[in-house]
């Protein structure tokens, strides 16, 4: 072993990809554009204020912010894989072998499951949950809030390393769930799988952490007289997804903790030979991986119960209903797990369960559906943004939902196994649920965290792009399912079949329209914030979060608020409620904290350095993290009082505001 | 709803005082869901170990491996470390340091025992060619109890800290939920310990 070997692991000069034209612009373009932001946020002097308001605050409502710029910015590149894809394939006919070769297509196609579900669908419920639930259950921050910034950094720190795989070495190129003996070391000897594996296990402990953390904030710091039936759906379905995540992500851990010791130490859990068994990793990844797909939907449909009652102006039709529905999803997701492999050959009764399980999972969900339908019967329906969404969800998502009832039928199943039928199927619920949701969420509560509306007409464009894009991009791959064509194809034989993927590559292109609209219609919305300004409650909300001004101040409400009724604001305005104007007080609140940032980097690090075999830096920065917590612990004061005088001054510059809007 | 349907008597929307929460409200809960997701990683361990335990790629099984005397001795020091963290406890409850102090320091002596055992044992198997990648039976067998292991070295290394912390601040009330959070883990381990003593030595030498 040389001195090189020994200080930079297996990382070397050809580590880079040099020969990959299209990594090496993209690395170029990422250099000046951080290179530029670098320089403006040095220009302006904003590093500090970064630091001090953001980087290292402990406020629920910052954190979830971040969790949603995260979620953003990873959106925009698993797009970009995803628009690679379609074009690789819309042109890969006819001799012709694409613009991609299999090295880079298998990557781009693995890293694109990968950011979608880990690092843009996971932020940016975690984010709105983050930022949502302790407000709609009138408390002032979460459980542990130092645990909480810990998260959100241990989740970047994941993204990081996913990134870092795109410029340094490669990624995985077994597809999303890394089946072995694919992502062996015999098979895949290289740093893709290893990225793969640090990525998820980092980001992983922050899921994990902030799971418990919004479960125990759910349980133990709800508002006075908020009993557990009378919190507010979006509330109710987060702690269902909570648990979920606590429940389920241990599972993710394990599962890659022993396909790495057989990557690294030569284990045989999952090889070909000396007895390992390769389809217990994908019983066990599927253990967690199906309960993973409610994590994702369950709080979108808390999203769409808040927004449908909010613009319908009525109760949300079978509250009690939507809580028994989502608490059975909840137990239903984990008995439904081999589903995903009847092709494994586990035998007719086995299967038949299995069959059942899911199909009974559409009945709650059903009932939701229903409790929706009915509350926007005979309600005045407004038709904004967050309401459209809604509407979209409803009509996408059933179409999605049957056809999952289709692939749930084993011996359909046999035939649609792995085709693009199942590709269109996922992103039919999981675009139809999950992104739809995030929108009518992000369009619902944007208000709410920055005190001024999105502008419509971008709003519109993008909607509209979006749902001709998406029936454009999948309802083809519902055909080519039906012919029986495979999915992760690079190459295509059959001429007949190009037709299908070029309409599905122009509905990527439309579908990318909407998301440029929607980033216009943000930019465009800051931009002229002041003519979109808004009071408090600016669509006639029900829940709480709505009570206190948009955005909220720190301490989110001056007084402790107590509640009725699961529409709680509502009942306070049915009776007449005028906001308190004395009798301030000093408010508890937790202190910001650097320890996240730095325990967060040295686990980046340390991944960095086990992807490489740089075993002295992964050896270090291990022992470091493990000193850094426990100097940590060291600090018994972790709290501070916010001063009578600054939260009267705050609570009073309200009143003039509201004083001048009447 | 409008204001013109406010028909109701008022009610007080808000608490006058500021309630107080006290520090740590949420620590335990906290650490029970902490504990019960590490659970789950035991139990796909021990589901693992079910389902490859018998693996043995015609190499040596547990009847040829395993030294239950020398298990029971290890069993033993942690059943000891567990009872003598539960007398820190008690000493806890009544305020006195020293005695916490003297009780946390043999519960890390038989923590360390026990410790010493268990490397003892693996580097004896590995010496014997029985290493974690002779069988999926071995991979299983290492991973399961090794995981254990490990949770009880960094149970160790939290000990010393806390012990640390005890010395430098007493028993205020934030040491005092960190003691008991450290008794939950410890005892979670011990019961964890059980499961890996029956299921896998116990079993593993009857089967």
């Amino acid at each position: 072993m040389t001195t090189a070997q020994m200080i930079f692991g297996r990382l070397t000069w050809d580590s880079f990809p040099w020969h990959e034209p299209i990594v090496v612009a993209t690395f170029c373009a990422v250099v000046l554009g951080g290179a530029a932001v670098v320089a403006a946020l040095t220009y302006f002097k904003l590093w500090g204020y970064l630091w001090k308001e953001w980087f290292t605050s402990v406020d629920h409502k910052k954190i979830g912010i971040m969790y949603m710029v995260l979620g953003l910015i990873m959106f925009l590149r698993g797009f970009a894989d995803a628009v690679m894809m379609r074009l690789q394939q819309a042109l890969a006919f006819n001799g012709s072998e694409g613009y991609l070769n299999a090295h880079h297509y298998d990557q781009v196609f693995t890293a694109h499951g990968v950011i979608m579900i880990f690092f843009v669908a996971m932020p940016f419920i975690t984010g709105l949950m983050n930022y949502i639930v302790p407000l709609q259950i009138g408390a002032r921050d979460v459980s542990f809030p130092f645990l909480n910034n810990f998260s959100f950094w241990m989740t970047t720190g994941g993204a990081v390393l996913v990134m870092a795989s795109l410029f340094l070495g490669e990624f995985a190129q077994t597809g999303w769930l890394a089946y072995p003996p694919l992502s062996g070391i015999d098979y895949s000897p290289a740093t893709g799988v290893d990225y793969y594996i640090w990525a998820l296990q980092v980001a992983g402990v922050g899921t994990t952490l902030s799971g418990i953390n919004l479960i125990a904030t759910i349980v133990k710091m709800r508002a006075p007289g908020m009993s557990i039936m009378k919190m507010p759906v979006f509330t109710w379905t987060s702690l269902c997804a909570n648990i979920l995540i606590v429940a389920s992500f241990p599972i993710l851990t394990a599962t890659l903790v022993l396909l790495s010791l057989d990557r690294y130490a030569g284990t045989n859990f999952f090889t070909n030979d000396f007895g390992g068994n390769p389809m217990m990793y994908v019983n066990l990844i599927w253990i967690w991986g199906h309960p993973e797909v409610y994590i994702l939907i369950l709080p979108l449909f808390g999203v769409f119960s808040e927004v449908t009652s909010t613009f319908s102006g009525k109760r949300l039709f079978g509250y009690t209903s939507m809580v028994y529905a989502t608490c059975c999803i909840m137990v239903l997701s984990y008995l439904v797990w081999l589903h995903h492999f009847f092709t494994m050959g586990s035998g007719a009764s086995v299967n038949s369960f299995f069959g059942i399980t899911t199909m009974i999972i559409s009945i709650p969900t059903g009932a939701k559906l229903f409790n929706w339908l009915f509350t926007m019967y005979r309600g005045r329906v407004r038709f904004e943004l967050p309401m459209m969404w809604t509407v979209a969800f409803m009509l996408t998502f059933t179409i999605g939902g049957m056809t999952g009832v289709m692939l749930a039928v084993p011996p359909a199943d046999f035939v649609l196994h792995n085709s693009l039928f199942l590709i269109a199927h996922f992103h039919n619920v999981i675009i139809g649920g999950v992104l739809f949701g995030l929108f009518a969420a992000i369009n619902y509560w944007w208000p709410k965290a920055f005190g001024f509306k999105l502008n419509q007409f971008w709003g519109h464009v993008s909607f509209w792009c979006w749902q001709v894009g998406f029936w454009l991009a999948f309802t083809p791959l519902y055909i080519l399912g039906f012919m029986g064509v495979t999915r992760r194809m690079r190459v295509f034989d059959d001429p007949s079949l190009q037709i299908y993927f070029v309409i599905a590559a122009i509905g990527a292109a439309i579908v990318a329209a909407g998301i440029g609209a929607m980033l216009v219609q943000f930019a465009l919305s800051i931009w002229k914030r002041d003519e979109l300004k808004v009071e408090g409650d600016p669509w006639n909300g029900r829940t709480l979060e709505w009570a206190t001004s948009s955005p909220p101040p720190e301490y989110n409400f001056a007084f402790t608020p107590v509640v009725y009724d699961a529409d709680s604001w509502a009942d306070m305005k049915r009776h007449g409620y005028q906001r308190p104007l004395t009798g301030y007080q000093a408010i508890h609140m937790p202190s910001s904290t650097g320890t996240g940032v730095i325990l967060a980097g040295l686990a980046t690090v340390c991944g960095f350095a086990l992807i490489w075999y740089m075993w002295w830096l992964a050896a270090l920065s291990f022992v470091g993290m493990i000193g850094f917590a426990i100097f940590h612990t060291f600090n018994y004061k972790r709290d501070y009082y916010i001063p009578v005088e600054d939260v009267t001054r705050t609570e009073e510059e309200r009143t003039r505001i509201l004083a001048a809007g009447v | 709803m409008s204001s013109a349907t406010a028909t109701t008597e008022p009610r007080a929307y808000h608490l006058p005082e500021e309630p107080h929460l006290h520090e740590g409200h949420s620590t335990m809960l906290g650490f029970w869901m902490y504990l019960m997701s590490d659970c789950l990683i035991f139990a796909i361990l021990f589901a693992t170990y079910a389902v490859l335990g018998g693996n043995f790629a015609g190499g040596p099984g547990p009847k040829d491996l395993f030294d239950l005397p020398l298990i029971a001795i290890n069993t033993a020091m942690l059943l000891f470390s567990s009872i003598t963290y539960g007398f820190a406890m008690l000493a806890m409850e009544k305020n006195k340091v020293s005695a916490t102090q003297g009780w946390l320091f043999v519960t890390l002596l038989f923590g360390g025992a026990f410790l010493f055992i268990e490397l003892y044992e693996f580097s004896h198997l590995i010496h014997e060619g029985a290493g974690p990648g002779r069988s999926a039976f071995l991979s299983a067998f290492f991973t399961l109890v090794g995981t254990h292991g490990l949770h009880v070295t960094f149970g160790s290394i939290w000990l010393i800290t806390l012990m640390v912390q005890v010395a430098k601040k007493g028993l205020i009330p934030a040491n005092k939920r960190r003691l008991l959070c450290l008794s939950m883990f410890w005892h979670f381990l011990d019961v964890i310990w059980i499961g890996v003593f029956t299921f896998v030595y116990l079993m593993g030498v009857l089967r």
